[in-house]
């Protein structure tokens, strides 16, 4: 499944190290994956599996003191690994965007959300100020916020939660993105809005014929939008498959592990954990939520 | 975090307390150490500082002349590798033929005094003042922040004039003006952490278990808050010494012949471009002791202060 | 904003009482007898000293002499010097703009070096260049300020002969004081050579007087950058294709200034401070010297009067900063 050719993304063999003062940490390793145009991969995992970090070192945003490797990191059939950094820039935000866990942090405080949109489409686009205006009014209908035209002079932080993160959504479709890359979008929402965000990114990438990769911990969101999902533990790729499949028959015994931490698994009045699971892969002392 | 509020637990227990106490001591104290130490100039400011204070206190033995005697004949004498230097006077004499070198070691005695008696004089008073208007609250910390925004509200070095020009020119009265306009920013700090301390539950239940006022301020909450106000004191210590050289190079510090760093280079003004360095060496001896604890006051700062040790 | 601007101004009145109380308890707290300090050394009749005892009112109760004080004061009598006679007001009114002059190219400078210093140092933290940029920053935070003006003015004036010793410009040149500042009247006099020696007059004092500034705003600017560097929105941008330049100069310094603004506002009474000491050395006639001779020649009425001005600088100057702090950080201004 993975591999093949015409993939929108395609990762061979990435790994991502960081030095830190008790030596080398390898957040990632040795991760392959493919996303194809319209389809939606999750990656799970619990914190620190390192899903984050694969799709950072995607976009480039990694600090200084990542190490990334891989055999080949193809987008649209290009190498994105040898671009330089200008050329990378014209891709990155452009044709791949990214959301990310907190909206609210995510947007810069100082500037209205209006001006933080404009900003991404005077980067990658030639329209003018008043064209740019009109797109973002839409943009902001398409994602669900009312009265657009007098929200773009908002800041940040007059708006909620599910406001910022639509905004955010909004923007990373501003420029009618091939890929979508979602970081735990929903996590720090309130449940009732966790539901709204996933519907409507969901009906975006329909709609716009995305192909996008959802990060998250939660098998429910998994089973809500996914066509496939990777399962990643300590930074490497325990088991690959359709979300179908993964759900009647988890190959790996993380995943079953996985799976059978929801809560709807929970026996008398205690919830099951990951760790409960023994496996020899790792003595895991307990996921942080 | 744990380092801050392990104390009073253990202090509450007082049972196998003795122990307890002094390995909790301990371990915090090679914490402290070790946060210290990774911060190579400050490891390098303490060095020096030590430096500084055994100077002070060898001094008659360090010296080699009488910092107040004017030896005749060798007048505005240059360093000893100038042309004309002499090796009995190694970094030269000043315009009434002293040693500036028995005068620099002798004057490490007053900078370090001076830093001393203040940053204790405004550390005491400050933080009786601030515990009471923190813990208090109410008309009395509104009268107390008031006087200490009037304080704030001239420079600090221009009141310090002032309230010498009131008291008569000298060391002492330098040092109690000095003292008094630093203050307001321990009264500040302190009622700063006192009122973030007294909500906690530790502070709750002390209270519950029956302390009073004067022990849940002095032996409950004030414990908690001293690490920014130690890192507070290093600062005002380097500010009280160049304060005080500012003083006394205005002519309102110490006065002559005190071989004070600050008077020193008040005499040597008029000679400026005729003997470099009736000059240079003083105010070097003072950069030198404020830079090292600075650098120790920087060290400080990542060593307690908790928010940026995270990072 | 108006609200804002309001209860700020409101805060500051019982603070100016309080510096109006210190002020005037000033001349009463000096040893001795008031009126024989305002007569000088050379003493009184019986006569005169009773004279002077009713014109100044101190036969009145305090309270009444303290409101005699403050009504003057609201009607801009500061009291008149002792030595040249002259209203304070007056006096400072004509130094003032020295001081001014000296103290805003100083803080320019130091704000337009102090930033992008701190600014590269965050961005390279843990390089070479931001070791010896905060250490450089570190030394100029401990300099004893006095004797720096005096090691420039052996290296510039003794050795090399780069720039005059005091003063603020060439005795060659007079012209009429238009604005104070002796840069845009020496431009306005038209005079060859005029400008350029009011320039030379003011390197060494600027520099002298925007060292501290200069350490501390860089300083505050690299610790404010590398908290700021570290937040999402800092993430975002760079996520949207933006230049690094526009990431760090636009998103990231934005949010950075608003501490920087705060410490450049606490920079002023470290100015004035710094004013006194940089006057002094370099004969700098502005307020700094003015208040320092008047100590030394026992002008009580100009210490208290000068006392009372340069408090109501700060403040007000405390003030515009709090304004400016509201109108940089939206989260206040809305």
């Amino acid at each position: 499944m993975s591999n093949k050719n015409g993939a929108l993304l395609d990762i061979r063999n990435l790994s991502v190290e960081f030095e830190t003062a008790g030596g080398t940490l390898r957040a990632v390793d040795g991760v392959s994956l493919s996303v194809d145009a319209r389809e939606v991969l999750a990656i799970v995992g619990e914190s620190g599996s390192g899903k984050s970090v694969s799709m950072l070192a995607v976009m480039g945003l990694l600090p200084w003191t990542a190490k990334v490797k891989a055999d080949a990191m193809l987008f649209q059939g290009r190498d994105i690994m040898n671009l330089s950094p200008a050329e990378r820039r014209k891709i990155v935000g452009k044709d791949i965007a990214m959301i990310f866990q907190e909206p609210i942090a995510s947007l810069n405080p100082c500037f209205t959300v209006g001006f933080q949109i404009d900003e991404t489409l005077k980067m990658h686009t030639n329209l003018t100020s008043r064209q740019r205006r009109d797109r973002t009014v839409e943009l902001f209908e398409a994602v669900g916020l009312p009265n657009a035209a007098d929200r773009l002079s908002a800041y940040p932080h007059q708006m909620s939660g599910g406001q910022c993160q639509r905004v955010m959504i909004a923007m990373a479709i501003a420029c009618d993105p091939k890929l979508l890359i979602a970081d735990e979008p929903t996590t720090a929402l309130d449940v009732t809005i966790q539901k709204q965000i996933l519907d409507l990114l969901v009906s975006i990438q329909v709609e716009k014929d995305m192909g996008m990769i959802m990060i998250t911990h939660d098998m429910g969101v998994v089973a809500e939008t996914a066509d496939r999902v990777i399962v990643q533990y300590k930074g490497k790729k325990m088991e690959e498959a359709d979300v179908l499949s993964l759900f009647e028959k988890p190959q790996h015994p993380y995943t079953k592990a996985l799976l059978s931490a929801l809560p709807e698994n929970a026996t008398g009045d205690r919830l099951p954990t990951v760790s409960d699971f023994v496996f020899d892969e790792a003595p895991q002392t307990g996921a942080r939520p | 975090m744990t380092s801050t509020n392990t104390k009073d637990p253990n202090a509450a227990v007082g049972l196998e307390g003795g122990t307890v106490i002094a390995v909790s001591r301990r371990a915090r104290l090679a914490e402290f150490w070790y946060y210290f130490s990774q911060n190579r100039g400050a490891v390098i400011g303490l060095y020096v500082f030590i430096a500084i204070v055994l100077i002070a206190i060898f001094a008659p033995v360090l010296a080699p002349h009488s910092p107040t005697m004017q030896n005749r004949g060798f007048f505005l004498l240059p360093p000893v590798w100038e042309e004309g230097g002499n090796w009995s006077f190694i970094l030269g004499t000043d315009a009434v033929g002293r040693d500036v070198l028995s005068r620099l070691i002798y004057g490490a005695r007053f900078s370090l005094f001076i830093g001393v008696v203040v940053v204790s004089v405004a550390v005491s008073v400050g933080i009786l003042i601030g515990l009471i208007a923190g813990y208090f609250r109410g008309a009395v910390d509104t009268v107390i922040m008031r006087v200490m925004d009037i304080i704030l509200a001239f420079p600090s070095l221009l009141l310090a004039l002032v309230l010498v020009a009131i008291l008569g020119p000298g060391l002492v009265n330098a040092m109690i003006a000095i003292a008094l306009v630093q203050q307001p920013h321990y009264v500040r700090l302190t009622r700063a952490a006192v009122m973030s301390e007294k909500g906690r539950d530790y502070v709750t239940a002390a209270r519950v278990a029956g302390a009073g006022n004067i022990r849940l301020m002095f032996k409950t909450i004030l414990p908690n808050c001293t690490a920014p106000l130690i890192v507070q004191a290093a600062l005002s210590f380097s500010a009280a010494i160049l304060d005080a050289a500012a003083l006394g190079f205005l002519g309102m510090g110490a006065q002559p012949p005190t071989p004070e760093w600050g008077t020193m280079l008040a005499e040597a003004r008029e000679f400026i471009l005729r003997a470099w360095w009736v000059v240079t060496f003083p105010g070097l001896a003072i950069l030198i002791t404020v830079l090292a604890i600075n650098l120790m006051g920087d060290g400080l700062r990542d060593a307690l202060d908790p928010k940026l040790k995270r990072s | 904003m108006l609200r804002f601007f309001l209860s700020r101004l409101a805060l500051l009145i019982p603070t100016f009482i309080g510096v109006s109380i210190v002020a005037f308890a000033f001349i009463r707290l000096l040893p001795g007898d008031p009126i024989m300090l305002l007569a000088g050394e050379r003493g009184m009749s019986e006569e005169r000293y009773q004279q002077l005892q009713s014109l100044y009112g101190f036969d009145q109760p305090l309270f009444v002499q303290y409101f005699h004080y403050m009504t003057d004061l609201l009607q801009g009598d500061f009291g008149t010097s002792i030595v040249t006679k002259r209203p304070v007001l007056q006096e400072f009114l004509t130094l003032f703009p020295a001081t001014l002059e000296l103290s805003l190219s100083a803080i320019i400078l130091a704000i337009a070096i102090g930033v992008p210093v701190g600014v590269i140092a965050a961005v390279k933290r843990g390089s070479w260049l931001d070791q010896t940029v905060m250490g450089a920053a570190l030394v100029g935070y401990s300099m004893p300020i006095f004797w720096w003006g005096l090691l420039l003015i052996i290296l510039f004036s003794g050795i090399l002969g780069w720039t005059p010793v005091s003063g603020r410009i060439s005795l060659l040149y007079f012209f009429p004081p238009v604005t104070g500042f002796m840069l845009i009247d020496s431009l306005l006099s038209g005079q060859p050579g005029a400008f350029k020696s009011a320039v030379s007059h003011l390197i060494l004092p600027t520099i002298v007087l925007a060292t501290i500034p200069l350490a501390v705003i860089a300083r505050q600017t690299r610790s404010a950058m590398l908290e700021v560097l570290g937040e999402d929105y800092v993430r975002t941008a760079r996520s949207k294709g933006l230049p690094p330049r526009r990431v760090i100069g636009l998103h990231a310094l934005r949010n950075a200034l608003i501490p920087v603004v705060t410490t450049i506002g606490l920079q002023v009474g470290v100015l004035l401070a710094g004013a006194i000491l940089t006057e002094t050395i370099f004969s700098w006639p502005g307020i700094g010297k003015w208040m320092v001779d008047s100590v030394f020649k026992r002008d009580y009425a100009v210490v208290q009067g000068g006392l009372l001005l340069i408090a109501a600088i700060i403040m007000i100057v405390n003030l515009i900063v709090d304004v400016l702090y509201g109108l940089i950080n939206p989260r206040i201004r809305h």
